[in-house]
């Protein structure tokens, strides 16, 4: 019978300070020292993360009352505006939100050089915000405009909402065709001048735990240099892919939406990007910690950039317009040293998201559990895997007429 | 031919239309860069001149008549570690290595001395860190 541990056993073991805590890096080395057998009973947990731009990205605020008392119709903070039909005084203000006086692709490439994320930046970093907001006004919520300025030590709650985070795994971004692209994998050179891609490949979360056996709704993760939780499969959850034989998606899968309270986060984990012609963004950085249960669980968390894959996209044609356009596979330890081949030609990378930060956030997380200070959370509920029977949809193509006859507003 | 250059001069040259003058006499597209004067109507221009090499000439030797001290613009690269976040996007665009990423850790450093201030790694930054910088004397 193989060796097994519990949660409350590993947490045991955090509380008296001897939980023994490696990176997903450090993991590999030692494994392959002591075999996976004698890794899996000495270690009781892997630490994962991720730094890279995550556009579905957010933050739910509650501002509190003006006086009078205000329904607020339309919000803008720093002119960037968020989204307020729902209570009185909360919204929700997006990563990827632009102020309305942006030139975007009017001149083009746009520069989209102050967005949502932007935003949240100079809010978690305790900046001084203008916060405008214009009411109908109510017999409760008489008040029409407020204009004023806060920071987020004025605003009752502010807590992060991400309905996407984490992609474990994201395509390899390629341009085919004779003209630069601007998107949101960056530049992207013509006639396969450069190949775009964005994931910690080794340390990333979702591939250290390809089955989601451990991650799941409330696992407690680090999240924007805070404390958060995931709060549910993020949007696009994917998980019945194409896999490789040691069970990691070969192409976009598994995705996390996650929460945590703002206030207790740092600036220097959630960043506002801009991104030339396309739009803007935030980085937001992630990290996961992954309990060692079982010798299963170990091997998960031992995989290697050498065995993470990822496909090739041409972003001129193939991604725009949904044409299939097979350029084969990336192998992540080659995205890294700079160069890859395809179709015979050697093209250099680009990489999107920050390994070095990712490594930084393994090694904090590392610290705080290490420390005591981070406890592990068995998931309330798994997330869907390998053998949910989930259909990847788009928008279906119909003719709206004749929607509203009989006064049916349903739709089929 | 194009080329950079930072034009200082003095508040009597400042009163005239020298911009004007560069268009209609030398027809030569000017385009300006950066211009900064002070309320004593001291300061510099950096313009950008294109046209024919003649009178592209001629007109730098208007300029100097008049007085005004032209230079060749130097512009450097400045890369803000404070606001990079060790993405690497740029060092792929760089054609020296003046950007490069150690391959062993992935951290990016930047190299001014072997930057050609070619700007390919200008747009490519996410976090705006890296910028053009006009070197230009701070008093005349
Ligand atoms: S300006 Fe050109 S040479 Fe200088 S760092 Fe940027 S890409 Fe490299
Ligand atoms: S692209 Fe910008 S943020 Fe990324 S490594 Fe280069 S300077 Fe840093």
């Amino acid at each position: 019978m193989t060796y097994k541990k519990t949660y409350e056993e590993i947490n045991e073991k955090i509380r008296r300070g001897e939980a023994v805590v490696v990176t997903a890096e450090e993991v590999i080395d030692i494994v392959a020292e002591k075999g996976y057998e004698k890794a899996a009973r000495e270690i009781d947990v892997v630490t994962t993360g991720t730094f890279g731009p995550m556009c579905s990205s957010g933050i739910f605020i509650n501002f509190g009352h003006s006086n009078p008392r205000i329904k607020m119709k339309r919000v803008w903070l720093n002119g960037v505006e968020a989204y307020t039909g729902i209570a009185a005084v909360d919204a929700y203000l997006g990563a990827a939100q632009l102020p309305e006086t942006d030139p975007e692709n009017k001149v083009y490439p746009g520069r989209f050089t102050y967005g949502g994320g932007h935003v949240i930046h100079d809010f978690v970093a305790g900046k001084r915000i203008r916060l405008e907001a214009v009411a109908y006004g109510t017999d409760c919520y008489p008040n029409k405009k407020v204009d004023t300025v806060i920071t987020l030590n004025d605003v009752n709650e502010a807590f992060i909402f991400n309905p996407r985070n984490a992609y474990q795994n994201y395509n390899c971004a390629v341009n085919l065709g004779e003209r630069i692209l601007y998107t949101y994998m960056g530049i992207l050179r013509p006639n396969l001048g450069n190949a775009s891609y964005s994931t910690s490949g080794q340390l990333s979360p979702l591939l250290n735990d390809p089955y989601y056996k451990t991650i799941g709704i409330g696992t407690r993760i680090f999240l924007g240099g805070g404390i958060g939780y995931v709060a549910w499969n993020g949007t696009q959850h994917h998980p019945n892919v194409l896999r490789g034989e040691n069970g990691v998606p070969k192409v976009p899968a598994g995705t996390l939406s996650v929460i945590g309270d703002l206030k207790q986060m740092d600036p220097y984990w959630l960043v506002g990007l801009s991104y030339i012609g396309y739009g803007a963004t935030m980085a937001v950085g992630i990290g996961v910690p992954i309990p060692i249960l079982d010798e299963e669980i170990l091997r998960y968390t031992a995989v290697k950039d050498e065995d993470i894959y990822c496909p090739i996209v041409d972003f001129s044609e193939g991604y725009p317009y949904c044409k299939p356009i097979d350029l084969g596979f990336a192998n992540f330890k080659e995205l890294k040293s700079g160069k890859i081949t395809i179709n015979g030609r050697e093209v250099v990378t680009t990489p999107q998201s920050s390994y070095p930060r990712a490594r930084q956030i393994a090694n904090i997380l590392k610290n705080w559990i290490k420390a005591g200070k981070f406890e592990l959370t068995q998931p309330v509920q798994l997330l869907p895997s390998a053998d949910a029977d989930i259909e990847f949809k788009s928008i279906p193509t119909r003719t709206p007429n004749g929607l509203f006859l009989n006064g049916n507003r349903r739709r089929d | 031919m194009k080329n950079k250059v930072v034009c200082y001069f003095s508040a009597a040259q400042s009163e005239q239309p020298i911009i004007c003058q560069l268009i209609r006499n030398y027809d030569l597209i000017v385009n300006i860069l950066k211009a900064n004067i002070n309320p004593q109507k001291e300061g510099y221009l950096v313009v950008e001149l294109e046209g024919d090499k003649g009178q592209y000439e001629e007109g730098i030797a208007f300029l100097k008549n008049l007085g005004v001290i032209v230079e060749p613009l130097s512009e450097t690269v400045v890369w803000n570690e404070e606001l990079c976040i060790q993405c690497g996007a740029c060092a792929s665009f760089c054609p020296t290595e003046a950007l490069s990423i150690d391959r062993d850790t992935m951290i990016i450093s930047f190299d001014n001395s072997k930057c050609v201030v070619c700007g390919m790694c200008l747009d490519c930054c996410p976090t705006r860190a890296i910028n053009l910088h006009f070197e230009v004397k701070e008093a005349v």
